[in-house]
């Protein structure tokens, strides 16, 4: 592996090519599977012992009143969240008007956008860099299960759920900046409901 | 407006300095030789009157029996344009010699067929697949594709 006076990289173009194609490959074999709503592996225990606390209130109302939203917007669904973004439909009414460049300041991704395999594993790497915690919207056909790639496609994700989770899916081809918003109102109604202190867990203890 | 050049007219002045470079000529396109395309392309490019210093797109075509490649040219100082065509009979490892070295513009667009159609091009300084991934098997715009 030698590195002349030309070269860029250390790896040739061919090389890291072919670590693309098989960073690729390993995601597509790994998410055939679609990954569940995380909040719904929670439900048994939750529905056990409700205790909604003071403290879980307050998190919560400061959680959903200021979603930040990552920059994830592969394809044309952005132009609708770019006119709900804008002053007419006006998202900054439910604190959310920031778009943050670096997933590690965003607590939202709204997937706007067809997913190829090719960016997959970078999605993936924006939503593993996001920090805790972390909601995601699902906003159109192709967010949702492909669209109108779905059935015969060889290069679109059937959805993003088979790679990250998804809480709140907005259907739509694309959806009307109402409908992401309406969307968004729905997760802050479920970020509401959220338990952040385990009581079982205490009275473990 | 620009005004396509008549397929015949070129195939005859092209027959006098390359013979039997053409296969078939009509009113808005001549086809060519494969062993021969750099050689006419370069007598288009180069030849006064004519001038093509302009390569509008390459796409290719699949007809089940051969791969057709078609060249759009448009000549920017005499404002005419021409239809260039060549086919390629081999489906197991077609090959067609590349254009880059006169126009750079079919950098992409070559890469492009060789990775959806899978017609490589000999002679193009960076071979490889431009949209799908490395390790991809088939290419799926051939018609057999699935």
């Amino acid at each position: 592996m030698e590195v002349g006076g030309i070269r860029k990289y250390i790896y040739s173009d061919t090389e890291l090519d072919q670590e693309e194609g098989q960073i690729i490959e390993e995601l597509k074999a790994n998410s055939q599977q679609i990954i569940p709503d995380p909040d719904e592996w929670l439900d048994e225990e939750l529905e056990q012992n409700i205790f909604l606390t003071t403290v879980d209130a307050v998190i919560n109302w400061g959680r959903r009143s200021s979603l930040w939203t990552a920059i994830c917007f592969p394809a044309c669904c952005a132009f609708e969240f770019i006119a709900a973004n804008g002053p007419r439909f006006d998202l900054a009414r439910f604190g959310m008007e920031i778009l943050r460049a670096s997933p590690r300041q965003a607590d939202l991704m709204i997937t706007a956008g067809t997913l190829t395999w090719k960016m997959a594993p970078n999605v993936s790497r924006i939503y593993n860099q996001m920090a805790e915690p972390k909601w995601v919207i699902a906003m159109g056909a192709c967010a949702i299960s492909g669209g109108i790639f779905a059935s015969a496609s060889y290069a679109v994700v059937p959805g993003y759920n088979h790679i990250i989770p998804v809480d709140v899916y907005v259907p739509g081809c694309p959806p009307r900046p109402e409908a992401l918003i309406y969307g968004i109102q729905m997760l802050q109604k479920k970020i509401a409901k959220r338990r952040n202190i385990d009581i079982g867990k205490l009275i473990r203890k | 407006m620009t005004v396509a050049l008549s397929g015949k007219e070129i195939a005859g002045q092209i027959e006098e300095k390359l013979p039997e470079s053409i296969t078939e000529s009509g009113q808005d396109y001549l086809v060519v030789k494969p062993d021969s395309l750099l050689a006419v392309a370069t007598f288009l490019k180069d030849t006064p009157g004519l001038d093509f210093n302009y390569l509008n797109f390459v796409t290719a075509i699949d007809y089940y029996d051969h791969f057709e490649v078609v060249y759009q040219l448009t000549s920017l100082e005499h404002n005419h344009s021409l239809v260039v065509k060549t086919r390629c009979y081999d489906r197991e490892n077609p090959a067609l010699p590349s254009v880059v070295s006169l126009w750079q513009g079919a950098d992409f667009q070559e890469r492009e067929i060789y990775d959806l159609m899978g017609i490589r091009f000999e002679g193009h300084p960076n071979m490889k697949r431009i949209f799908l991934w490395e390790g991809f098997q088939g290419h799926p715009l051939r018609k057999d594709y699935w």
